[in-house]
């Protein structure tokens, strides 16, 4: 039985003046795979300091848009600005020099298997710094210490749990002070008590670093307690953006099926 | 027919567009060779696996190459040829084509094997684009240092097979082929040209350049899971092996009909 639901527009996130915007701004991103259309004309605003939570279903592009903010991945039309600088134009140097102020948590944690987990965390002094071995070992345990995974500097990533490979994976992103980090699922596959762990680790280094971050989540008790700021991405777009109590509040249709996790709705259930 | 017509326009672009990737990879890795000093330790990290993990399948297979060379320039000689001239069938044979080519194809595979299926699992866990947002650029982290200690330890496990081999040669001769030693060692040094050994050293040089980028491009293009790791991998090992064979060619026209041959 096909039902019309009433969906308001997509909200207004464009700036009048994009390069004096301080913080990240989404303008128009387009993204195909083949003949998938991922990034439909999206738009959106990050602002300085905040932690803004994307939600959206498996497969609706959270991922890739994080990846185009860093130019992991270009855009077949649109473009990214970090603190007015248009990604996209960056040359190879400047580009580095961006990311350098930049943490990623990917999905899987994404560490070397080939280097220790010290080694991991300081990679990024070793290559960026003139610092000596022992300052740098120093940094990655206290980062270590930061996630609570003393001791473990030592050890491979195959000798840790999922759980713990977050955590280095975190401790990594931060090693270099970023002033932004991107965290892709921190949470999924889990469970409870380590999933709020690794909330209370981003709400603290938001609190203590005051970075911004961007959380790419559907764990929607993790989305509630980190978020200052949700946006929703559906079928290419963001489709809604509010604080957290107005996610709880809206009558959105597509954000009430989500949150309330019902296959009727909307966003279908397949 | 319209089909076949396009399936082949697309292995033609496909083909064109991948070469051009290659030469723009080639490219990178050469602009980030003035790091080579900063990278050093990774240089002879691979430099160690190139030389020393392979040695054992060298020393067999040299010792064979050179014992199975005897063998049969003997069954195609002793009729019409003075066994004085076995050494220098043998080490001609091994320095000029036997010596570089089996030394790319039997360690190039086993190396470019390596480099595809270490790279194409670092690119489908995430870890070259972790490696990426740290501002470290893979190219000079992972390939350079890999390129270079193919390039440079390539020459030198074929100097070892060479070695090998014509010891291999002098062994089975001398023990089963009811020659001399000092027949052989006579053959060897009659006709010996420096160019037959700087010839084949050159082709090696060019074949560790050819097995490198085969596997650091297979492996950064590599796509889908341990599937496409798989895939990468042996679609490395199969272009090394093609290049090396087409290589061998033109570059034996390139030294030995024009270089060397005036020398």
């Amino acid at each position: 039985m096909k039902q019309d639901w009433d969906i308001p527009p997509p909200p207004n996130q464009r700036v009048a003046d994009p390069a004096s915007f301080k913080g990240i701004v989404v303008e128009g991103v387009s993204k195909r795979f083949g003949p998938k259309t991922v990034l439909d004309n999206a738009d959106l605003l990050i602002h300085k300091g905040e932690t803004l939570v994307i939600i959206g279903r498996s497969g609706e592009g959270k991922s890739v848009l994080l990846k185009h903010i860093v130019r992991l991945l270009e855009p077949d039309a649109g473009r990214i600005l970090v603190e007015g600088a248009e990604v996209g134009a960056l040359e190879h140097g400047p580009l580095m020099e961006l990311r350098k102020k930049f943490g990623f948590l990917f999905q899987g944690a994404a560490l070397f298997d080939s280097m220790t987990i010290a080694k991991n965390i300081g990679l990024a002094l070793e290559e960026h710094t003139d610092w000596p071995a022992d300052r740098i070992r120093a940094r990655a345990c206290e980062c270590l210490a930061q996630v609570g995974l003393v001791g473990a500097e030592d050890k491979l990533p195959s000798e840790l749990s999922g759980g713990m490979k977050k955590r280095a994976g975190l401790a990594r992103a931060i090693v270099m002070e970023p002033q932004y980090i991107l965290y892709d699922e921190p949470t999924t596959g889990l469970d409870p008590i380590t999933s709020d762990a690794i909330n209370d680790l981003i709400i603290q280094l938001q609190k203590e670093l005051g970075v911004t971050s961007i959380v790419v989540t559907h764990d929607m008790p993790s989305a509630f307690k980190v978020g200052n700021r949700m946006a929703m991405l559906s079928r290419g777009r963001i489709v809604f953006t509010g604080t957290v109590d107005e996610v709880r509040t809206t009558t959105h249709p597509m954000v009430r099926q989500f949150i309330e996790g019902r296959s009727q709705g909307p966003l279908g259930a397949f | 027919m319209t089909a076949i017509l396009a399936g082949i326009g697309r292995g033609v672009i496909d083909a064109l567009s991948g070469s051009g990737r290659g030469l723009l990879l080639l490219r990178s890795i050469i602009l980030q060779t003035p790091h080579a000093w900063r990278m050093r330790r990774e240089i002879l990290e691979q430099m160690q696996v190139v030389a020393i993990g392979s040695m054992p399948m060298v020393i067999v297979t040299s010792v064979f190459v050179g014992a199975v060379t005897a063998v049969q320039a003997v069954y195609q000689m002793q009729a019409y040829v003075p066994m004085k001239f076995l050494g220098t069938v043998i080490s001609k044979s091994v320095f000029i084509e036997l010596g570089p080519v089996l030394m790319a194809l039997v360690v190039g595979s086993r190396l470019c094997a390596n480099y595809a299926a270490e790279l194409g699992t670092m690119k489908v866990t995430e870890q070259l684009d972790a490696m990426t947002i740290m501002a470290i650029d893979p190219d000079r982290y992972l390939a350079m240092p890999r390129f270079w200690a193919a390039v440079l330890m390539i020459p030198v496990v074929t100097i070892f097979c060479d070695a090998i081999a014509i010891l291999g040669g002098y062994v089975a001769s001398v023990l089963t082929l009811d020659v001399s030693s000092g027949v052989f060692i006579e053959g060897l040094q009659m006709f010996y040209k420096h160019s037959d050994l700087l010839g084949g050293l050159i082709k090696s040089f060019f074949f560790g350049g050819i097995i490198a980028m085969s596997g650091i491009y297979y492996g950064f293009n590599t796509k889908g899971g341990a599937e496409g790791v798989g895939r990468s991998t042996m679609t490395a090992v199969v272009g090394s092996c093609l290049s090396v064979l087409v290589g061998d060619y033109l570059l034996a026209i390139v030294l030995f009909q024009i270089v060397f041959e005036k020398t």
